[in-house]
């Protein structure tokens, strides 16, 4: 795969298609994989293998202004979706972006095959269903069903909303999972398990602005919470749960637009359900406005900018009880 | 909070300039009791509410937080309270899954003409607020003057 879609790029490349692309290059481990702007020469640096978990789109808002010809953006299914917002939004220019699709089968996630007690990783083979981990302790056999990435497991389908070019197959890794099951747990509890639910996985932020920063929804150019003037920069916090307005606004300022990537949750150091959050408006908004995919098509209006003269009244949230 | 002090909540209520400002003012002028708790923000619109204000006032110590406007469809800009209403549900519906109790938030929509529904929401509202107790469940002492 990663070898078809090399040359398929070089040959768009000698086309005069573009001169450079926006792929995947290894980091520093063999599972780390980072977003990387690379031009032809530069082009045997490139991998695209089961660790190439990230969401290319929002880096394509920086090369914009740079661009004189067109970039080449590697896209997977479920980033399609991120694009198509960008574009809405116009952040991307859809004419200076050649989009090739790339098949995808899920990610892996290596920090599940850690979990497994499996240490010392030096590599990793796929056959199928399988996948063989090598380590410096000797070979381990996982399900790779049980090693993707938890976005993966919500699959949004094989199809690429937006494409001009597709490279390899895709597949649906979701196994007809509900997204919502755990936003319906937590709607069950009583306020009181809610908040001390938060509370719990909130107090482990750490403020990395990790979730913030990967989002391809949060592309302001000056983000709120970069406002010196807020009054609370260089305090110490007096209890842990300080962060909680940081954690609503973030979910707030993207409600409506979030495509449900879930890149916030898989960057996140510290292991919040941060998509949580954000599903909880995805959930609150398909309920109350009808069922609604952002970045499913270029151009829709989302529903947070639009209204109708027969929308509930946020009493609602009242009235749909639970709230102690 | 020193201990011979009775609690007294502190209420937010952020009114529309064109319609609840001037149905506070009319609740005033016609001599009818509200609440002294409520503390009356003049927004220029409903929607002109951040929801940043909210969280706001809720981390400096706010109990509950109404919001008051225009009726839908009487809007001073035709149709600003339309999209208030469904950003407050939608920001309504995070607190409450945040556990924060659904009765703190709420909208109310009065006219100019309606002193009296005023005075009557104000009433009710603080009455909610006095029997819910204190609210620190978002309280922020960063940003607290003291």
């Amino acid at each position: 795969m990663q070898r078809e879609l090399m040359e398929r790029i070089r040959a768009l490349m000698d086309k005069g298609v573009a001169d450079q692309v926006l792929a995947w290059k290894r980091g520093e481990f063999f599972y780390d994989t980072e977003p990387a702007i690379l031009t032809k020469d530069e082009l045997g640096e490139m991998v695209y293998d089961s660790f190439c978990g990230p969401n290319l789109s929002k880096y394509l808002i920086k090369e914009m202004p740079k661009i004189e010809n067109k970039i080449l953006a590697l896209i997977k299914p479920c980033d399609s979706y991120s694009l198509n917002q960008l574009i809405t939004e116009h952040r991307i220019d859809r004419d200076k972006v050649y989009v090739i699709g790339v098949g995808c089968k899920g990610k892996i996630d290596v920090d599940k095959i850690r979990a497994k007690g499996v240490s010392g990783i030096t590599g990793v083979d796929e056959n199928g269903d399988k996948i063989t981990v090598h380590t410096l302790y000797g070979d381990t056999t996982l399900d790779r069903k049980d090693v993707l990435l938890g976005k993966c497991l919500f699959c949004k389908g094989k199809e690429h909303r937006i494409a001009d070019e597709t490279v390899g197959e895709s597949e649906d890794t979701s196994e007809g999972s509900d997204r919502f099951e755990m936003v319906k747990k937590l709607e069950q509890m009583t306020p009181d398990e809610r908040f001390s639910f938060w509370r719990k996985e909130l107090s482990k932020c750490i403020r990395c602005n990790a979730c913030r920063n990967v989002c391809p929804a949060c592309s302001c150019v000056k983000c709120v919470f970069d406002n010196p003037n807020t009054g609370v920069q260089n305090k110490a916090a007096a209890n842990e749960f300080e962060e909680n307005l940081f954690h609503i606004i973030r979910a707030y300022h993207v409600a409506g637009r979030c495509t449900d990537c879930g890149e916030c949750s898989r960057v996140c150091p510290q292991g919040i359900p941060l998509h949580l959050l954000n599903r909880k408006f995805i959930s609150d908004i398909n309920e109350l406005y009808g069922t609604y995919q952002a970045g499913e098509c270029a151009g829709q209006r989302h529903p947070l900018i639009d209204y109708t003269q027969e929308d509930s009244e946020p009493s609602i949230v009242h009235e749909r009880g639970n709230n102690g | 909070m020193p201990m011979n002090q009775e609690w007294k909540p502190k209420i937010v209520a952020f009114c529309c300039n064109w319609c609840s400002y001037a149905g506070a003012d009319l609740a005033g002028s016609s001599r009818l009791s509200y609440p002294a708790d409520v503390k009356i923000i003049r927004i220029p619109c409903s929607c002109r509410l951040n929801p940043l204000f909210i969280l706001r006032a809720f981390q400096r110590g706010a109990d509950g937080v109404i919001l008051c406007g225009c009726h839908p469809g009487d809007c001073h800009y035709s149709t600003g309270n339309y999209y208030a209403r469904r950003r407050m549900t939608a920001l309504f519906g995070m607190l409450s899954y945040l556990g924060i109790d659904s009765r703190r938030t709420r909208v109310e929509w009065v006219s100019a003409a309606e002193g009296a529904k005023f005075a009557e929401t104000m009433n009710d509202f603080a009455k909610t607020i006095y029997a819910l107790g204190e609210n620190v469940k978002l309280e922020d002492l960063r940003c607290k003057e003291n």
